[in-house]
């Protein structure tokens, strides 16, 4: 009886494991062999143009409404925090540092992996699936680096410059309710965000955006590769594309700003 | 003769997990032959394609294309093959002629008007018109895919041709169009082809040797006159598509 159950019991918690355990050592190898076949000719240039145009310009409309409100909030939050310990003129400082430190490179990037984190898996799912992966090998063409490499240096390379708009999109949020709604002086907002604004700063931002590019690239490339069975593994794969990615940039946030900003 | 099998195959063994799909397959495919491999779905037959084309490991076996040991052994075997796909696996993201002309683009270099010229050509070939190349494969029809991927596969002249189920889907007519374009396409290149298929009409028009696989082995094999002879109670279950014989189905 205490056997039995005893084996059942091991049986229920070993399978999980050793699943785990599984998906850890193919996660592994796959990002292993994403990362060298980055560096392998031969680079598809017109592929890598194709990922940039459509991570990075059609993505601008969303990080730029998600950073501009972002910006205008933390204006508003702000003021109403600090003001009745008379020092407004503070936020411009906040506005700045919460949105090149913080919200440009954390909002930018979960909105990129929900966009195109879960594209990428839905589009490689969905070769996986019908075969076209496959194709690719028999025809000699190595799927890391035709599908994998260029979206991988794609995100990286076009994070970044999201983020530096996300940046200019935010403080000009910031700055739009300082001025309209707050009756902020116009010349010292700007002065304020200007005597403030540390290399540092935007640094930091510009870090979280390359390593947040590779987390969402990477992942949704991962769980787009290893999807299986149809349209319901194909949903499954974006759906944990983006769960994974959005997870692993708030993991990543933190372990950067401690990096970073650690005394 | 071993020199004059393109393809040999030898105590072939893959397991998912506990369920054995190949359980010590012997095969040999010979110079310019046409082999069917016939069976059930689930007996292992895209398995063994797949093996073969280096898309899945083995877990133990050869595998010997023109002599050489390709299990495990760091070699680009994909140059001489050409392959078919059951739902032709064509590149949603390129256009036909892109599709047809990838490994001239990709592989030889090939200028991509060069390439499109080229595409049109074995367009022509497979019966598709030049103004197909520049469509979109989500544009076709279902036939018409086929086609696309028939050039594909053969735009490279390739010494070995798969075909993964080359007639399902397709209405009779369309199959036998696909099944003649088949046999041209082989013949013209001297390629030794392995379709894998259960369409029996198509397995007979299009084989000059037939294989049975079922459990995971090669139960028998011999010319399309012997399989219509054999008294194998498994293949003439298979063949005549009865209910009833020793092949139990799994309902």
């Amino acid at each position: 009886m205490i056997n039995k159950f005893l084996g059942t019991f091991l049986q229920t918690l070993g399978k999980p494991l050793v699943a785990f355990v599984m998906n850890f050592g193919f996660f592994s190898q796959f990002v292993a062999k994403s990362v060298c076949n980055c560096f392998i000719p031969p680079f598809y240039f017109k592929l890598l143009f194709k990922q940039v145009i459509n991570i990075g310009f059609y993505s601008v409309p969303v990080v730029g409404l998600t950073t501009l409100f972002a910006g205008m909030v933390i204006a508003l939050q702000t003021y109403s925090g600090i003001s009745k310990y008379g020092a407004e003129s503070a936020v411009a400082m906040v506005v700045l540092i919460s949105v090149t430190r913080e919200l440009a490179p954390v909002l930018s990037a979960l909105m990129v992996a929900g966009r195109i984190g879960a594209a990428m898996a839905a589009e490689i799912g969905t070769m996986r699936v019908t075969e076209q992966i496959d194709a690719l090998v028999t025809l000699s063409a190595n799927p890391f680096r035709y599908l994998i490499a260029p979206r991988i240096w794609a995100a990286i390379i076009v994070m970044p410059l999201l983020v530096i708009f996300g940046d200019i999109i935010g403080i000009f949020g910031g700055y739009v309710v300082g001025i309209y709604k707050l009756d902020f002086n116009p010349a010292n907002y700007i002065n304020n965000t200007m005597n403030n604004l540390q290399t540092l700063d935007v640094m930091t931002g510009v870090v979280k955006a390359c390593v947040f590019g590779f987390i969402i690239s990477v992942m949704g490339c991962y769980h787009g590769y290893r999807s299986k069975g149809g349209a319901q593994g194909v949903g499954e794969a974006t759906t944990n594309a983006v769960v994974s990615s959005s997870i692993l940039i708030l993991i990543f946030n933190y372990l950067i700003t401690e990096m970073f900003f650690s005394r | 003769m071993a020199e004059e099998n393109k393809i040999e195959i030898r105590n072939l063994y893959k397991a998912f997990g506990k369920k054995k799909v190949l359980d010590g397959v012997d095969l040999d495919v010979r110079k310019g032959e046409s082999l069917v491999v016939i069976g059930g779905s689930g007996t292992g037959k895209s398995v063994l394609i797949k093996c073969i084309q280096g898309l899945l490991m083995p877990d133990s076996g050869s595998i010997k294309i023109d002599g050489v040991e390709t299990v495990g052994a760091n070699v680009d075997i994909h140059k001489k093959m050409g392959m078919l796909f059951q739902g032709a696996a064509l590149f949603d993201s390129l256009s036909v002629w892109e599709n047809v002309a990838f490994t001239l683009i990709e592989n030889d270099k090939m200028k991509r008007a060069d390439a499109k010229l080229e595409a049109i050509r074995v367009l022509r070939q497979v019966g598709l018109a030049p103004d197909v190349a520049d469509l979109e494969p989500a544009e076709l029809s279902g036939g018409m895919q086929k086609r696309v991927g028939l050039a594909r596969a053969i735009i490279n002249k390739p010494e070995i041709i798969f075909f993964d189920e080359p007639t399902t889907g397709l209405d009779p007519i369309m199959a036998d169009v696909i099944n003649d374009l088949i046999i041209e396409s082989a013949r013209g290149l001297g390629a030794s082809t392995l379709t894998i298929t259960h369409d029996m009409a198509s397995a007979r028009k299009i084989a000059d040797r037939i294989a049975m696989l079922y459990q995971g082995k090669i139960i028998w094999s011999g010319t399309v006159k012997e399989m219509e002879k054999s008294d194998n109670p498994y293949l003439q279950q298979f063949i005549s598509g009865s209910s009833h014989g020793p092949i139990q189905v799994e309902v």
